[in-house]
């Protein structure tokens, strides 16, 4: 959009222009009441693809998380009549299954919920464990630099150069097996989340070390330093604050490759049990009917298909945000 | 009148800081490059010394190097630093943290970064107090507040609770300064502090600076690359160039018999406001010396008016000037028959590094 000539609003402008945070109930105001004048300040908004994102994610997450006690099938109950049934189907769609039913006659509503439940808090929960144990190890490399980030990335780089589903495989095989016994060992969750969760710390902990070695640089960290400030307290007040955001869009990001990841294990036989609907799960094991119900693997696959693009867009603003209120400094 | 009568309570005879002999020299694949060479000044506690010099000629590195702050790697420094009569030169920066904040504090040059985006003003200041006094919340809020009060931003109440980018930059060095005074320090050290403001904030930047500096008897180190800074505000004046110091007088004693011919080319590239428009500002020719590879002689030799051929092979030491206390680096000093007689060879030859 061409610059106007005049500037109707210059503070509101200047304002934007200094990177004033601009929370997402005034931006709506902003274009609701003033109209047309105040474009180049709604263009600061979120945009409709983004709001489509957070709709989306709100509403898979709030459906898993409201799972136990919205009225739906047992994920595990098998229902004859709607095995294989389809939305689609000749037969025409089961009544009270909107989705159908997978091969078994399991609701497949319920499954898609249900299965986003484990997908969703296995992705999240290992994203938190790499980004506590990869922002912890690239905050203190990047800050101290020295013999200590040469340490961290070489760990980081060794951790990269393996390839990532091959180390969750083998995580996942080891965790879940109880040396010398057969069978034992963790819970399949549990083994799943902490396989992607150290896979995910290498990519998490280099954005982390990256974003600590710049804003380390900043005067303020050393006027922080000239008032005798500890350096616990520096990483902690002073860095820490200033790197979360990249944090948080490189995290954000990595819930979705962390969604894929599941599906990925689970074709390979290494995602939780298989009677427990992950989504991974459901594509996996509903392959072998994809020529006749094709919708028990389409349905799981479009979901992992939205949930990733709109955490990638919801990545990509937050990351845009970023940029913004950096050049307003 | 002098301080000490004054403030009866003051420690009388150690200095609060001894420069002797600094040099800072940092390693690097060029080589070692001279950045703070041989630099001695003493400075009484509630004084100012101005520490004046162009770009690249030490001025930020010596105040670091006082401070203690210069990076871990590479850095050769050599010399006494004695605060208070304790030696700090080679003190790790562990040994420094209860200096830090405490007894010297610093401000910076630019507040646009000096300060953390993300944290509220009040914060800053409260952080701070926080790191040295043992106070609780309500009592560090209020000292905040009257930090701020004291060095004039209005209505610091609701200050506090604003960011770093909702306030102008002369606001912003306020509270840098207000983070700077927070815990009370005897020595203030500050790095250009006005350079990244406009100049019509500069002047009620440093007003607040020497205000402060009268009101809590403290010693002020003043950074800047404009004499007109240090004019009316430091008693001393240091003059720094390529790491060295050059010329060193109580401020009246430089202005009026400045002997050092890098101090009157410099007070010379000074507009002057008698001056009719269009006068040609003096700018002096050529730029500051390879700090890798120093010359022989007179670090200034090159850009000289004076400039003779001993100047270019013989180093100056620091001659006494009449005055006690004036100290120069020159052979033939402004203002003497050697030098005037200097001047009109070189205008003579046109020899000289100005062309005047």
């Amino acid at each position: 959009m061409p610059e106007p000539e005049f500037d109707p609003m210059p503070g509101l402008v200047a304002e934007a222009a200094q990177g004033r945070p601009i929370d997402a109930g005034s931006i709506e105001m902003a274009a609701v009441e003033t109209g047309p004048e105040v474009h180049r300040r709604t263009k600061k908004g979120l945009g409709l693809a983004a709001w489509l994102s957070i709709g989306w994610i709100a509403l898979v997450v709030g459906l898993a998380v409201l799972a136990p006690v919205l009225p739906l099938d047992d994920p595990k109950a098998s229902i004859t009549d709607i095995a294989r049934r389809g939305p689609l189907a000749d037969a025409g769609t089961a009544p009270g299954h909107l989705l159908g039913g997978d091969f078994n006659g399991r609701d497949m509503l319920s499954r898609l919920i249900w299965g986003g439940r484990t997908t969703l808090l296995v992705a999240t929960t290992a994203v938190i464990i790499g980004l506590v144990l990869g922002g912890l190890l690239g905050l203190v490399g990047g800050y101290f630099r020295g013999k200590v980030d040469v340490v961290v990335s070489l760990v980081l780089d060794v951790l990269l150069a393996i390839p990532a589903v091959i180390l969750a495989l083998a995580l996942v095989t080891i965790l879940r097996t109880q040396p010398g016994t057969k069978g034992g060992g963790l819970d399949p969750e549990v083994a799943l989340i902490l396989a992607l969760g150290f896979v995910a710390i290498p990519v998490l902990g280099r954005i982390t070390r990256a974003s600590t070695l710049s804003w380390s640089e900043r005067e303020f960290v050393l006027a922080a330093r000239a008032q005798g400030a500890k350096h616990r307290r520096i990483i902690t007040r002073e860095v820490l604050p200033n790197v979360l955001p990249a944090m948080m869009s490189i995290a954000l990001l990595s819930i979705a490759v962390a969604i894929v990841a599941e599906g990925t294990l689970a074709i390979l036989g290494a995602s939780v049990e298989t009677d427990t609907p992950t989504w991974g799960n459901m594509i996996a094991i509903g392959r072998i009917n994809l020529q006749r119900a094709p919708h028990i693997v389409f349905e799981p696959a479009l979901m992992i298909f939205f949930t990733v693009l709109a955490l990638n867009m919801l990545g990509d603003v937050v990351r845009s945000r970023l940029d913004v209120r950096e050049g307003g400094l | 009148m002098t301080a000490v009568d004054e403030f009866p309570d003051a420690t009388v005879g150690t200095p609060l800081l001894e420069v002797t002999d600094v040099a800072t020299h940092f390693d690097t694949e060029r080589g070692l490059v001279h950045a703070v060479d041989g630099v001695s000044f003493t400075l009484e506690r509630g004084r100012t010394v101005g520490i004046v010099g162009e770009s690249g000629s030490g001025k930020t590195v010596l105040s670091r190097s006082i401070m203690g702050l210069l990076p871990k790697k590479g850095v050769v420094r050599h010399g006494s630093i004695k605060f208070d009569g304790v030696e700090i030169g080679a003190a790790t920066p562990k040994q420094m943290r209860k200096y830090w904040g405490a007894h010297m504090g610093m401000v910076f040059q630019d507040p646009m970064t000096s300060l953390n985006p993300v944290m509220k003003v009040g914060r800053q200041i409260t952080e701070s107090i926080h790191t040295h006094l043992d106070v609780n919340r309500t009592f560090a809020h209020e000292l905040a507040v009257s930090l701020l009060e004291s060095v004039r931003v209005p209505d610091p109440e609701r200050r506090m609770d604003e960011y770093p980018h909702q306030l102008s930059g002369g606001l912003r060095q306020r509270v840098c300064i207000a983070v700077a005074l927070a815990c009370g320090p005897q020595l203030l050290l500050a790095d250009e502090p006005t350079t990244a403001l406009d100049v019509t904030v500069q002047a009620q930047v440093l007003d607040v600076l020497e205000a402060q500096q009268r009101e809590r008897f403290m010693a002020l180190v003043l950074v800047t690359h404009d004499l007109g800074v240090v004019a009316g505000r430091a008693d001393d004046v240091v003059v720094m160039y390529a790491g060295q110091v050059v010329e060193k007088a109580a401020t009246g004693t430089l202005f009026s018999d400045m002997k050092m011919p890098y101090t009157e080319a410099l007070l010379r590239s000074i507009p002057k406001v008698d001056e009719p428009s269009h006068t040609r500002l003096a700018a002096i020719p050529g730029r500051p010396p390879d700090l890798v590879n120093l010359p022989a002689g007179c670090r200034f030799a090159a850009r000289c008016a004076y400039v003779q051929d001993r100047c270019r092979v013989e180093q100056p030491p620091l001659r006494k000037g009449t005055v006690p206390g004036h100290e120069f680096r020159c052979w033939f000093p402004v203002g003497t028959p050697e030098g005037a007689d200097a001047l009109a060879r070189n205008q003579e030859a046109d020899t000289g590094a100005v062309a005047t």
